[in-house]
């Protein structure tokens, strides 16, 4: 991916999450905050961490772990969150941590393999071989489409 | 173009809205010269505006229309139907302003039906009115236009003039018609700058914009005002008060800023009395007080249609004919009174009217046919609670239900919109002198007063307005809580009140822990209360509400969620959500407390009884109709003392005697014991138990007699044989008086009751409350039985029976006793689990005098001194 055309970069926002490296479209992304004062929601599905405050507005936090079945989060270093908007309303996906924003070259995007886990599956747009690792990029509006699935369920 | 069209659009439709209630106005005042120049010069700036913008449809109506009033100013008389067809052509302007907002364009179509109706008015009127010449009559008239001096509430228009003028260069010039138009922009041009900016336009988005970031600042405010109250002397501290202030007074500016006058939302309705009052031909007086009041917007907009319901059904349904009202000794104009006013956070609306008022028969027919009660439960209803039907859902959505009940089409819609918004609708009727509903709102929804309680360790929001009380209950205290294996109830003021705990009810713990000391929310939603158990009470605040997440909408127990004035986010509960999930998770504790009540619904489940289950003695479940007991108490061993040989404890205020069921019950020495408690009167007994173990519904069939005094025998509970206890067993072994005292009172005799029942439990259960309440009471097991006592010349007060028994029923029974001629007057009361509107339909038939659900004890004993009274009266 050097000589590439500007036209084909996409720039994304990466998070790490049970270890895994993800990728969000920078266009998508209003802010990266620090969580604080989160309120857990009863009855709220399981995704849902909860809600907080963030300048005057409630923001919804997804507990991204849980969304994409990567594990409980076992050690308590302060969580992370990416700010996202849909529809006119405010989601915070709760991270282990944030990472650079990598340029990368659409072209070199690889779809998911065919044995990924349906879960992972089923959010992620593509792959992107890096040195070393694997970054998958995230749809933010598949992520947040299956939480209102489980709601309504 | 687009704006100035909007703005056009926007200003007309308010200006049609004047002139719809003006000419209503005028009609009735058609002297009334000041009425007319204000209408007249609001068509008159529509003409003016249209011929402006290019739309030819509109100018050529309202010029037709000015043409009319212009007749009027003449002096012609104006006729109903002249203004009639004003009105029908401000509705036809109203059309082609609606799609001229849809399209930009005007639609498709002519109007030289209205226009050429309103010519032949012209003509007519015209030569039926005055000697002025027609021909000069429009010219004379835009002149004097000219010379009129504006009032002051019509800046807005003036202004939207001036813009007009001021874009005259680039919009396409169509010569306007009336050539005086410019002119007499150009001779108000003083006045116009002078009231230009006394009103502008902003959108919703903004206000609402504002408002959020208000609220954030206000928060900030907090923040800060926490911090200094840390640091005591801090040279923040008179600026941030400084700051503190003006925020409150931004907030309280911004607040205004969304309050509108109600007069908004009533400015349909004087036209809308006015139509109906000509279709119906009834006279009709509309009374607005109050129109000022204010009120936030969005509440506004979603009363605007259940009023208009309203007054529409008072005109319909309530006000009668000027025949029918001169027949009552009524003023032939019927009155439909609207007010307003505010009265702490809320807003008071009334609408009432002098007619006839709601039929309180035919409603409570309705409501019985309808299954919403039973029959007999409907003739304990007050006047005022059978009126309460009238909003009960679907009670008049049937289209035959409009002719049948008359009144309250669609009032259960109405209060569905009130429900809403979180307000209350009550009414009051006098039968013959009028109906009147009396609406109470929030002044806002954005903000609501809230308790802010704690239940495992989260905050929730409960809204003030369904707050009924707080109870702190304590062991020991007046309020206490009881439990009944897994369901909880609060004795509060001799009402069993069901409790849920807030933090089961949102999973947050399973329910397990010392509920003693904790804090009861009464919360009442419709006609059901109940108790929220929290951990802690907090404080009231006024929370703006903020809507929930579209991810967490789904959860029925909050309506919405907010931020506190410390930052933090907490949830509101909905009170209709919580009283929602009662209904499932603990809806036959409902049940139990409604039976132990009086079995105000104890037609519910027709077959089934409210049992209590307990263990006395031994290890098999013993079980008595819940109907029966009055109270569950725990009380401490210790306080149990024994005098002359007898248990006893001191119980408010008395001594209540201690029973053992058996003597196998023992007393226990230490801990506490469980005791079902009978009280009649001012007497009361407990019987020892071991350990209450739950509350069940089921069907109540003694399968196995029993010799053994104090059980009537056994049945099926649950699965399990059970024993069930016969109170009227145990009752005397309290007080050996128990049955007889209460024939203390002086009578003539005692009232001799017949009581028919197959089944012994029945009849061994009934019997002793029968003779507590001071009967003497005869049981037989069949219909031929007690028709071989009458035969034999028995007298009777009254006769008791059951309805289904074998060989010959109830009704049989009741046919054979009134055709006897002894007994043809003899009262005769039912006594039926089944209660349906043939059963007690066929029951008035054959000469029932009364019908009573079987473990309504106290209906019993009503319906019983009712009808042995009415004997002695005879």
């Amino acid at each position: 991916m050097s000589e590439t055309a500007d036209h084909n970069l996409r720039e994304y926002v990466t998070a790490l999450i049970g270890g895994q490296l993800f990728g969000l479209p920078i266009l998508r992304v209003q802010d990266v905050f620090a969580p604080e004062r989160l309120t857990r929601v009863p009855l709220a599905p399981p995704e849902i961490a909860g809600v907080l405050n963030l300048r005057g507005r409630i923001v919804t936090l997804i507990d991204m772990r849980r969304r994409l079945g990567l594990g409980q989060r076992e050690n308590e270093s302060p969580a992370m969150a990416v700010g996202v908007e849909s529809r006119g309303e405010s989601y915070g996906l709760l991270i282990d941590s944030v990472g650079e924003v990598l340029k990368l070259d659409h072209m070199a995007c690889e779809p998911n393999p065919s044995n990924l886990d349906p879960r992972l599956a089923s959010v992620s747009t593509g792959i992107y071989r890096l040195d070393g690792q694997l970054l998958m990029v995230l749809d933010v509006d598949r992520v947040l489409d299956i939480a209102v699935k489980a709601a309504a369920a | 173009m687009d704006d100035l069209l909007r703005e056009f659009v926007t200003e007309t439709n308010e200006s049609l809205d004047v002139v719809d209630v003006e000419l209503v106005r005028f009609e009735q005042d058609p002297n009334n010269a000041k009425i007319l120049d204000n209408i007249f010069r609001l068509v008159h700036t529509i003409k003016g505006t249209c011929g402006f913008l290019g739309l030819p449809r509109l100018e050529a109506l309202a010029h037709a229309a000015e043409t009319l009033m212009g007749k009027f100013r003449d002096g012609a008389p104006a006729s109903t139907e002249a203004v009639t067809l004003i009105l029908a052509t401000i509705d036809r302007i109203k059309t082609i302003l609606e799609s001229l907002e849809r399209e930009q364009r005007e639609p498709e179509g002519g109007d030289t039906d209205l226009i050429s109706s309103l010519e032949r008015m012209v003509e007519r009127v015209g030569s039926a009115g005055t000697h002025a010449e027609s021909q000069h009559t429009v010219g004379t008239l835009v002149s004097q236009v000219l010379e009129r001096p504006l009032r002051p509430d019509e800046n807005s228009l003036d202004d939207l003039e001036r813009a007009f003028r001021e874009t005259l260069a680039d919009a396409p010039v169509i010569k306007p018609k009336s050539a005086p138009a410019p002119a007499d922009g150009a001779a108000r041009d003083d006045e116009a700058a002078k009231g230009a900016n006394q009103s502008i336009r902003v959108t919703v988005g903004t206000l609402e914009q504002l408002m959020t970031m208000v609220s954030e600042l206000v928060l900030t405010r907090n923040q800060l005002l926490e911090i200094v109250r840390r640091h005591e002397e801090s040279e923040f501290k008179t600026p941030l008060q400084r700051l503190s202030n003006v925020t409150a007074e931004l907030q309280e500016g911004v607040m205004k800023t969304r309050m509108q006058p109600i007069g908004n939302a009533w400015q349909k309705l004087p036209r809308v009395v006015r139509d109906l009052s000509n279709e119906l031909g009834k006279k009709i007086e509309l009374e607005m007080q109050g129109a000022e009041t204010e009120l936030d917007r969005q509440v506004l907009d979603l009363i605007k249609d259940p009023l208009t319901h309203m007054v529409r059904n008072s005109a319909d349904h309530g006000l009668e004919t000027p025949e029918q009202r001169r027949a009552a000794g009524k003023p032939e104009h019927g009155q439909i009174r609207l007010s307003a006013y505010h009265e702490g956070g809320y807003i008071i609306i009334q609408v009432a009217d002098d007619g006839r008022g709601l039929d309180t028969n035919r409603i409570k027919a309705k409501a019985v046919a309808q299954g919403l009660v039973s029959e007999i439960d409907a003739e304990k209803l007050t006047e005022s609670q059978i009126h309460k039907f009238i909003f009960a859902p679907g009670f008049s959505t049937a289209s035959e239900v409009t002719n049948v009940s008359g009144r309250g089409v669609g009032m259960d819609v109405v209060r569905n919109n009130i429900d809403q918004i979180g307000g209350t609708i009550d009414v009051k009727s006098v039968a013959g002198a009028g109906l009147g509903f009396t609406i109470k709102i929030p002044l806002t929804l954005a903000i609501v007063a809230a308790l802010i309680v704690e239940a495992a360790g989260h905050r929730f929001a409960i809204p003030q307005l369904s707050v009924v009380e707080l109870v702190r209950a304590r062991s020991g205290g007046e309020h206490r809580i009881e439990r009944i294996k897994d369901t909880k109830v609060l004795r509060l003021r001799d009402k069993l009140l069901p409790l849920v705990g807030l933090s089961h009810l949102l999973g947050l713990d399973k329910d397990v822990g010392d509920i003693d000391g904790s804090f009861i929310v009464v919360t009442q939603v419709g006609s059901q209360t109940f108790g929220i158990v929290v951990d802690g009470v907090f404080h009231t605040e006024e929370i703006v509400v903020k809507p929930m997440s579209s991810k967490l909408r789904h959860i029925a127990m909050f309506s919405g969620n907010t931020i506190l004035g410390d930052g933090a986010v907490i949830m509101i509960i909905d009170p209709n959500g919580v009283a929602q999930a009662f209904g499932n998770a603990v809806g036959s504790q409902l049940a139990a407390s409604d039976a132990a009540e009086g079995g105000r619904h104890a037609d519910v489940d027709e077959a089934s009884t409210s049992l209590l289950v307990f263990r006395a003695g031994s290890t098999q479940p013993k079980a008595v109709p819940l109907s029966l007991i009055t109270r569950l108490e725990e009380i401490d061993a210790q306080k149990i003392e024994l005098s002359n040989g007898r248990h006893m404890v001191q119980y408010r205020g008395h001594l209540m005697p201690l029973v053992s069921m058996s003597e196998d019950v023992r007393v226990k020495g230490e801990g506490s014991q469980s005791l079902l408690v009978f009280s009649d009167g001012s007497r009361s007994m407990a019987l020892i138990v071991d350990e209450i173990i739950d509350i069940v519904e089921d069907n109540l069939d003694i399968q196995v007699g029993s010799d053994n005094p104090g059980v009537l025998g056994s049945a099926i509970v649950r699965g399990h044989a059970t024993e069930i206890i016969d109170v009227g067993h145990f009752l005397p072994l309290a007080f050996e008086d128990w049955f007889r005292r209460k024939e203390q009172p002086v009578r003539d005799r005692t009232r001799t009751v017949l009581l028919v029942d197959d089944s012994p439990f029945f009849l061994n259960m009934l019997t002793p409350v029968l003779q507590a309440a001071g009967y003497q009471v005869t049981a037989v097991g069949s219909a031929q039985e007690a028709l071989a006592l009458l035969g034999n010349g028995h007298v009777f007060d009254v006769a008791i029976t059951d309805i289904e028994m074998p060989d010959m029923d109830g009704f049989q029974f009741a046919e054979a006793v009134r055709s006897d001629p002894r007994t043809t007057e003899l009262p005769i009361i039912a006594l039926s689990s089944v209660i349906s509107a043939e059963a007690i339909d066929r029951g008035r038939r054959v000469g029932f005098h009364d019908y009573v659900a079987k473990f309504d004890r106290q209906g019993l004993i009503a319906a019983l001194k009712e009808q042995t009274d009415v004997g002695r009266a005879a």
